[in-house]
């Protein structure tokens, strides 16, 4: 089994990377291209528990170290084998 | 007087802050290593700048889950003085013990320099030898100073005078909320700062304005001594 947690700023926390990222898209020609985020992705092996003790556990990792609440949202996807 | 000086795999300043710390006379530096379970001993400690873990995950966040943060924060609770720098600031937030966090610098770039800070206020236990709107010179060298925090906390922080140090003469260089460049905790025993005092130590090293910070917190005035 595999959590996947995806860890984004929160939205009204400015992402200056998100920003430069952005220009450089918009320079490239994708005028459509109205905003960009930044965030990170990471991925957990799990062994010997079900996924709803997965889900919690995961959930405390998040608020224990993975995410820092105060300038980060996150998003957790369990992947059963 | 007795002063940790904690260090992390990545700490950077460490040296520095204890060469610093050790010019004073009576006072005792150590370094203490991460795995330390125990802070009891010391009157003041110090958290260096650097790049504890390699500031992987986030800056900070790592280091701020090692025993000796444990320590630290029992010994903060019993009222000992903490100075975080840099590194040190980042690793403070992620603990707990000040609000807010550090982000990425606004324009993206690390700085180096040696801005202008306002000493917001000298009633502080580290700016006791400093004057109310002082301007000195303390070099900062960082990527994620950014300091942030909601609207609650920042207006938290300005009526309970928890703002000590701010970017001063219309600079902002890594886009601080409130030009925010140093902030205590509620009790006022933990102090947390982006510039670097222990780079600011004699006129040779261009400024010797972070002096008066190590004698505040460790009360050392030399002027009322020689005065009695």
């Amino acid at each position: 089994m595999k959590g996947i947690i995806t860890v984004v700023l929160k939205q009204d926390i400015l992402d200056p990377q998100g920003r430069a990222v952005m220009n450089s898209l918009q320079g490239l020609g994708y005028d459509e291209v109205q905003g960009v985020r930044i965030g990170k992705s990471i991925e957990i092996e799990l062994n010997g528990i079900s996924p709803d003790e997965a889900d919690a556990r995961l959930r405390k990792m998040c608020e224990s170290i993975l995410v820092n609440p105060v300038i980060e949202d996150y998003h957790l996807e369990i992947i059963e084998d | 007087m007795r002063c940790a000086v904690i260090v992390f795999p990545g700490s950077n300043c460490d040296s520095d802050l204890y060469k610093a710390v050790n010019s004073f006379e009576g006072v005792d530096a150590e370094y203490v290593w991460y795995t330390t379970e125990n802070l009891d001993a010391f009157d003041l400690i110090l958290l260096p700048g650097g790049f504890a873990y390699g500031d992987y995950l986030r800056a900070g966040a790592l280091a701020a889950r090692t025993p000796v943060l444990k320590a630290l924060i029992r010994a903060a609770e019993r009222g000992v003085r903490v100075i975080g720098i840099c590194n040190g600031f980042q690793v403070l937030t992620e603990c707990g013990l000040l609000p807010g966090a550090l982000q990425r610098n606004s324009g993206l770039h690390f700085i180096c320099d040696t801005p202008l800070i306002e000493v917001v206020q000298d009633q502080s236990s580290f700016t006791s030898r400093y004057q109310q709107g002082e301007l000195i010179r303390l070099p900062i060298a960082h990527g994620e100073g950014n300091y942030i925090c909601d609207e609650l906390t920042l207006r938290h922080l300005q009526a309970e005078n928890r703002i000590v140090f701010r970017y001063a003469s219309g600079s902002n260089p890594n886009g601080s909320v409130d030009k925010i460049a140093g902030i205590l905790n509620s009790k006022g025993n933990v102090l947390g700062m982006m510039p670097h005092p222990e780079r600011a130590m004699a006129d040779w090293m261009g400024s010797s304005d972070g002096r008066r910070l190590f004698e505040s917190a460790l009360n050392l005035f030399p002027e009322t001594a020689d005065a009695a």
